[in-house]
């Protein structure tokens, strides 16, 4: 099964003779437990893809189907439904500066309101360890480094076992030696966990992660995709 | 997983945005200590207007609610008793036409100017013509001995709790005859009652209707200022008012006591501005609170815009960040009002014991200002998770 499976996507920002189009006609498809990475330069529309695939955005032409869901015409529900099977890594690592690490990888699980507070602490505290910072689950996100805080993002977009994993720009805040080894580290948990990774990247030292690498430009692939 | 949320209900969706409310409050004390004091002083501000408007009311009250008697006639234009217009005598005569009641008794009421035996000083006090024998007037503190000595010839009772610029008539009083001027004319002090100064008046005397006419002589006997009627026993008050109207000319208004009450209370609280001007002053406490919370309240949304638009990413509904900062409002105002309550209830000690107008922290009182209060942060709350809108997770690539 596919994990994305888009169709004809179009998009476009602002209204009638003053819209911009940024998407043209766009299909591209991912499968489960793929890594992927989307490059090219600014403006190519690839950040607009990322925000479509993961329902931060409505759709308004084309077909965008995510982990089963049909993104064309779903409402806002339906879109918050389907973030909460996925899993976002910012480009800033966007952690709340009022809560420690451990309670801010909790706070993906905080969602699910069933799960008890043991339960989502222990999975916090076990999926930081995984990332190499079980010493660090106590730190406000303020005490840690780029490094760690971008440790404690993955760490935060993995514990609720999303479907997908979307990351934008994960590395642009980092520098390149820390930028590839988390970036190391978040494929190597993914392949163990057999998870879905799209990246949004224009750092050309990362691209030995990913099984598939696809470039935009101007809204449309021009390279390596497969549909 | 669906199985096990049906289960445990609906608590931790209130509980969970609560939590982290608490927690974003807590990590910043500057800002918590300001938000707090902010909801502090609007509490006390409220807690002192309110104080004054009760007090205002109880103490304008406090003689119409010492008067024994079933219904009372008063001028059809009488406003308040301080200011009341007489009528005539003769009405109350006309009462007792009426099979139900069984006595009347003229009530007069005057300022009259008071000189300090001391300092000289004169200052105007409300003095109460009344037969002594009618049995209508239950002053507190009032005894048997005082009513049979307003009999003798200028001789009046004190307000004990009159204000301190009269004089300290009690403890002369325990010493020896007080003797001093009333309208210009020497009067002796031969007893106490306690009623205390009310806005309308900063102390009261009580003496029989022929001493009344001694220090008033402008006071026409023929014209009265209340008339208390008192009804036989098992006589319905509301039958007897409703035939007293028809019986009785349109220049007199017929009350029952609590009417009587509530007539003097409406006064203060419509007709003389103090009541608004105690109103406006709980809403300038109300806004300026709300204004605070709600300041602190958006600032602390605008500065965490990124936070709040990542966790509506991480699928955190609308719903759930409305209220985390719903629980921020409600946190600020339970923690703002307790430190409100113990500071009011200190100003309420302190006004009492300075300006003699006792203000009371009541059970009422307290929970009425915590709903204000509440109300105020939910308010600011409510106008504050507008700027939740402006949290796109769309911006946070």
């Amino acid at each position: 099964m596919d994990a994305v499976r888009v169709r004809d996507l179009t998009h476009r920002f602002g209204d009638g003779e003053a819209a911009k189009p940024v998407l043209h006609r766009l299909s591209l498809r991912v499968a489960a437990g793929e890594v992927v990475l989307l490059t090219g330069p600014s403006g190519s529309g690839k950040t607009t893809l990322l925000t479509l695939i993961g329902g931060l955005r409505a759709v308004q032409e084309g077909s965008c189907v995510v982990l089963g869901t049909e993104l064309a015409g779903a409402d806002e529900a339906r879109r918050v439904a389907l973030r909460r099977r996925v899993g976002f890594i910012f480009q800033h690592h966007n952690l709340l500066g009022f809560l420690t690490a451990q309670q801010n990888v909790a706070m993906a699980l905080e969602v699910d309101a069933s799960l008890r507070e043991r339960e989502r602490l222990d999975r916090a505290a076990a999926m930081l360890a995984a990332v190499g910072i079980a010493d660090k689950a106590r730190a406000y996100p303020a005490t840690l480094s780029g490094g760690q805080r971008q440790r404690v993002a993955i760490a935060r977009a993995l514990v609720h076992e999303p479907g997908l994993i979307l990351a934008d720009e994960p590395t642009a805040a980092l520098d390149g030696r820390t930028g590839h080894e988390t970036m190391e580290l978040l494929q190597r948990l993914a392949k163990e966990q057999r998870r879905t990774v799209f990246i949004v990247t224009h750092d050309p030292r990362i691209h030995d992660i990913a099984d598939r690498v696809i470039a935009m430009e101007d809204g449309r692939i021009v390279e390596g995709a497969h549909v | 997983m669906a199985y096990a949320g049906n289960r445990r209900g609906a608590a931790p969706s209130v509980l969970l945005p609560f939590r982290l409310a608490w927690r974003q409050l807590r990590h910043e004390k500057a800002r918590l200590a300001a938000a707090i004091s902010g909801v502090v002083f609007a509490c006390l501000l409220i807690f002192m207007q309110l104080g004054f408007m009760t007090a205002l009311f109880d103490s304008a009250v406090q003689v119409q609610t010492s008067l024994d008697a079933d219904l009372f006639l008063m001028h059809s234009t009488t406003e308040a008793l301080w200011r009341s217009t007489p009528f005539p005598r003769a009405r109350l005569a006309q009462a007792l036409a009426l099979p139900e009641v069984e006595r009347v008794a003229p009530i007069y009421v005057q300022n009259v100017v008071w000189r300090n035996p001391q300092t000289s000083l004169k200052r105007t006090l409300l003095l109460f013509g009344v037969d002594p024998t009618a049995g209508v007037i239950a002053f507190p503190g009032l005894t048997p001995e005082g009513l049979a000595a307003i009999t003798q010839p200028d001789v009046i009772l004190f307000d004990a709790r009159a204000k301190p610029e009269f004089g300290a008539v009690p403890a002369w009083l325990a010493e020896g005859p007080v003797i001093s001027e009333l309208g210009n004319r020497r009067v002796q002090v031969a007893g106490l009652f306690r009623i205390g100064a009310t806005f309308g008046s900063e102390g009261n005397a009580l003496t029989s209707e022929a001493n009344f006419w001694r220090f008033v002589p402008s006071h026409s006997p023929a014209h009265v200022n209340v008339g208390a009627i008192v009804l036989r026993a098992g006589a319905d008050a509301a039958a007897a008012q409703a035939a007293l109207r028809r019986l009785l000319p349109t220049d007199v208004m017929v009350l029952t006591k609590p009417e009587l009450i509530a007539f003097e209370r409406d006064y203060w609280a419509n007709t003389a501005p103090i009541g608004f001007i105690f109103g406006l002053g709980v809403a300038i406490g109300l806004i300026v609170g709300c204004v605070i919370v709600y300041q602190i309240l958006f600032s602390d949304i605008a500065r965490h815009l990124g936070e709040y638009a990542t966790l509506k990413a991480m699928g955190y509904s609308d719903g759930y960040l409305v209220r985390v900062v719903m629980g921020e409002a409600l946190i600020l105002a339970v923690l703002g009002y307790i430190p409100g309550w113990l500071l009011g209830l200190g100003l309420y000690e302190l006004a009492s014991a300075r300006i003699f107008i006792p203000l009371t922290m009541t059970v009422e009182k307290s929970a009425g200002v915590f709903a204000l209060v509440f109300g105020m942060c939910v308010v600011s709350g409510l106008l504050a998770i507008r700027k939740l809108r402006d949290a796109d997770p769309a911006d946070m690539f």
